[in-house]
């Protein structure tokens, strides 16, 4: 295999040299010296919202502590769709209605304002997670076994059905809502709640948290089998099928995990509002979702948050623009498919078959960089070779 | 959610209203038509699109609800305001409604038209995966909205009346009023003109042609991208006429968001009759309202969206393919 290094040089200057080589010099260092690097990074992130840096503040319109926290728990979305969008491949537009689960289950075993009996709100979001779960299994089950399509549809539907039985449902309060939803234990030195509504720092620092360890959850289920067969279903389902991968099992897997991911960023949600009513799970909230996703470029998990930070913070910051941003995130989501349809850090279809290091000790440099997307369906129209005879 | 029984336990009134169910059953089964007969008419534009593209044109409920505002603004710069319904000579009555259905018809249509050219034909080039049609179609139909937002706002359009609802006869215990004979004729005529067109002249042999296979039927001679934008424009013309009705059953009907639940409901019609069918969307159109109608009885108006959509689950669980099967492609004489 020593003899291949020979054609390698020869063909390397004709590839894209420069963003490639970041990306090539990251993935050749060893997992400690990452992690040395990002340490500091982290750091930064967590201290964020003390700095207040002048020109990122968000501060004469709006908190800026509370501004990040949204940014935050818009990370934590994206990464949650991700799995279902990016990795899975399987469109779903009614993650708004996992996050009002979320959101309603937290407010419902906390709030002193609902009839069921009271739990601490910590134990409220491993709850929020399972009940999710469970609505992940009902909506999946039906519809995943159908054409892709028909799942978009579905979950449009669904998110919308949340939002009906929000304002329908007497338990549910609709828009009176249910105050004083629990938050965290912990007194300041004043003694008041360290986890208060008006300061989103505390909150901010437990979302950062919780996004790590999201993280590193869902890296691992990237690399393991589960994700091996999520992009085999992504790029090919039928010869996944073939392959032998339960493509049924593992795209409910997926849906389920999103949907988990969902429910514990509207429990947060939930718990920094301190207040939650039906006004604030409408569809559009779920495209905006979906538009970070695709922004930052579905299945690469440092995109999506790149495009969760764009859709969360720009109309924070440019408070003039927030009211055309559903425009501009629209017109940005047509344009974009047009000309980069993998988003602005496209994914990298990684040969994770052999594992990051086995791969690396083979072909004995960086992981290669595939023209296919994350978004490739397998069979593009382009071998179809249409409007070609014109 | 989990004391949600309980508390309906609770309510004095029954959950389930069979009293109501059986005193209506005739109302709401004339009321079901004539709304059904409007989401037939949606329900063909999503129909042909799917049955040619196998796209899911989420962007056709922005279509449908450009020409529910023609024909606002058709009434209004006709001089008429909203408040009471004027006294109309029936003449006049008929030639305003043409007008109108001809003004929203076009702008439908022409909406459609553009949809196509400028979003989804440069991805078609580009052979773009499946994923990236339907997003565009998301982010399409986010922009035309949108539109409408920024410049009429989020409140809907106030009222103009034009026909003066009246009854003309009975079935049953209910009356049918005029309103509703006329929105259940024109659609059945609508439709079968488009059914007609598609099945029996030299376009629609195109467009069935493309339908069942892209490639040979290019190879015939079939100007396939032709054929998608006539795809397109019917679709838009349908839409734009069943928007006259909708404004016509519901006057304050011209909001930024309003085609939204209601094309939701058109694709779920779609799918009940079996999507790519055209008389699939004309059963499943008239099915859904029945069955909408008749479940708002049993359950209470706030849980008349949930029943179309539990439908739409129901269908894809049971029998995707719908009661009439997909067949838009499969070759009739």
């Amino acid at each position: 295999m020593t003899t291949t290094k020979t054609p390698a040089p020869a063909k390397a200057p004709a590839e894209p040299p420069r963003r490639r080589s970041i990306s090539e010099w990251w993935n050749n260092l060893s997992r400690f010296q990452q992690w040395i690097i990002l340490l500091p990074l982290v750091a930064l992130i967590f201290a964020l919202p003390w700095l207040n840096p002048p020109l990122i503040t968000t501060e004469p319109g709006y908190d800026f502590s509370i501004a990040m926290f949204d940014v935050a728990r818009y990370c934590l979305i994206a990464i949650g769709l991700n799995v279902v969008v990016g990795q899975a491949g399987l469109l779903d537009l009614g993650y708004v209605g996992f996050f009002a689960i979320g959101a309603y289950v937290a407010a419902l075993f906390t709030s002193p304002d609902s009839t069921l009996w009271k739990i601490p709100y910590l134990a409220a979001i491993p709850l929020a997670m399972a009940i999710t779960m469970v609505f992940g299994v009902i909506l999946g089950s039906p519809t995943l076994r159908l054409r892709g399509d028909y799942l978009a549809i579905v979950t449009l539907g669904f998110g919308e059905m949340v939002r009906l039985f929000a304002d329908n449902v007497d338990a549910l309060r609709g828009n009176r809502g249910f105050s004083n939803i629990g938050a965290p234990p912990g007194t300041r030195e004043n003694g008041e709640p360290l986890f208060a509504n008006f300061d989103g720092k505390p909150w901010y620092v437990l979302c950062v948290a919780v996004i790590i360890v999201i993280l590193i959850l869902a890296g691992n289920l990237e690399r393991s089998r589960v994700g091996r067969a999520w992009v085999a279903i992504r790029d090919d389902e039928d010869a996944a099928e073939l392959m032998g991968v339960p493509t049924f099992r593992f795209k409910i897997w997926a849906f389920v995990i999103g949907a988990a991911i969902g429910g514990l960023s509207g429990a947060l949600y939930a718990g920094q509002q301190g207040f939650m009513n039906n006004q604030r799970f409408d569809v559009l909230t779920s495209v905006l979702f979906l538009a970070a996703v695709i922004l930052g470029g579905s299945g690469n998990k440092v995109g999506v948050m790149l495009g969760a930070f764009v859709v969360a913070y720009v109309p924070l910051r440019f408070l003039s623009i927030a009211e055309w941003k559903f425009m501009i995130f629209g017109v940005a989501l047509t344009i974009l498919m047009i000309f980069r349809p993998q988003g602005l850090l496209g994914a990298r279809q990684r040969l994770l078959t052999y594992g990051r290091q086995a791969y690396q000790r083979l072909v004995g440099r960086g992981e290669v960089v595939s023209s296919d997307t994350a978004m490739a369906g397998g069979k593009s129209l382009m071998n179809g070779g249409n409007g070609a005879p014109k | 959610m989990i004391s949600s029984a309980q508390y309906l336990a609770q309510d004095s009134e029954p959950w389930i209203n069979t009293d109501t169910f059986i005193n209506l059953f005739w109302a709401n089964t004339i009321g079901g038509l004539e709304y059904g007969s409007i989401y037939a008419l949606v329900a063909l534009g999503y129909t042909l699109v799917y049955g040619v593209l196998k796209l899911l044109n989420f962007a056709h409920s922005e279509v449908f609800i450009y020409g529910a505002y023609a024909t606002w603004f058709t009434f209004f710069l006709l001089g008429f305001r909203p408040g009471p319904t004027p006294e109309l000579p029936v003449g006049e009555l008929i030639a305003y409604l043409v007008l109108a259905v001809i003004v929203a018809m076009l702008v439908s249509g022409t909406t459609a038209l553009v949809l196509e050219r400028v979003a989804y034909r440069p991805l078609r080039n580009r052979g773009a995966p499946r994923l990236a049609f339907l997003i565009t179609a998301i982010g399409a139909s986010l922009i035309l909205q949108q539109i409408l937002f920024l410049w009429r706002g989020s409140n809907p359009e106030q009222a103009i009346r034009l026909l003066r609802p009246e009854t003309l006869f009975n079935v049953g215990s209910a009356s049918v009023q005029n309103l509703t004979v006329i929105i259940v004729v024109a659609s059945v005529l609508m439709w079968i003109v488009a059914d007609t067109f598609v099945n029996r002249t030299r376009f629609g042999r195109g467009i069935r042609a493309v339908a069942q296979d892209p490639d040979t039927a290019m190879l015939m001679g079939v100007n396939k991208e032709r054929i998608i934008m006539l795809t397109f424009v019917v679709g838009g013309l349908l839409a734009g006429a069943a928007a006259v009705f909708y404004m016509m059953k519901i006057p304050q009907g011209a909001q930024y968001n309003g085609g939204f639940l209601l094309g939701l409901k058109a694709f779920a019609a779609a799918v009940l009759g079996g999507i790519g069918n055209l008389r699939g969307a004309l059963l499943g159109g008239l099915l859904l309202g029945i069955i909408e109608n008749h479940g708002q009885a049993l359950f209470g108006g706030e849980w008349r969206d949930v029943v179309a959509f539990v439908v739409l689950v129901l269908v894809l669980m049971f029998r995707p393919t719908g009661i009439l099967g997909e067949s838009l492609g499969k070759a009739r004489v």
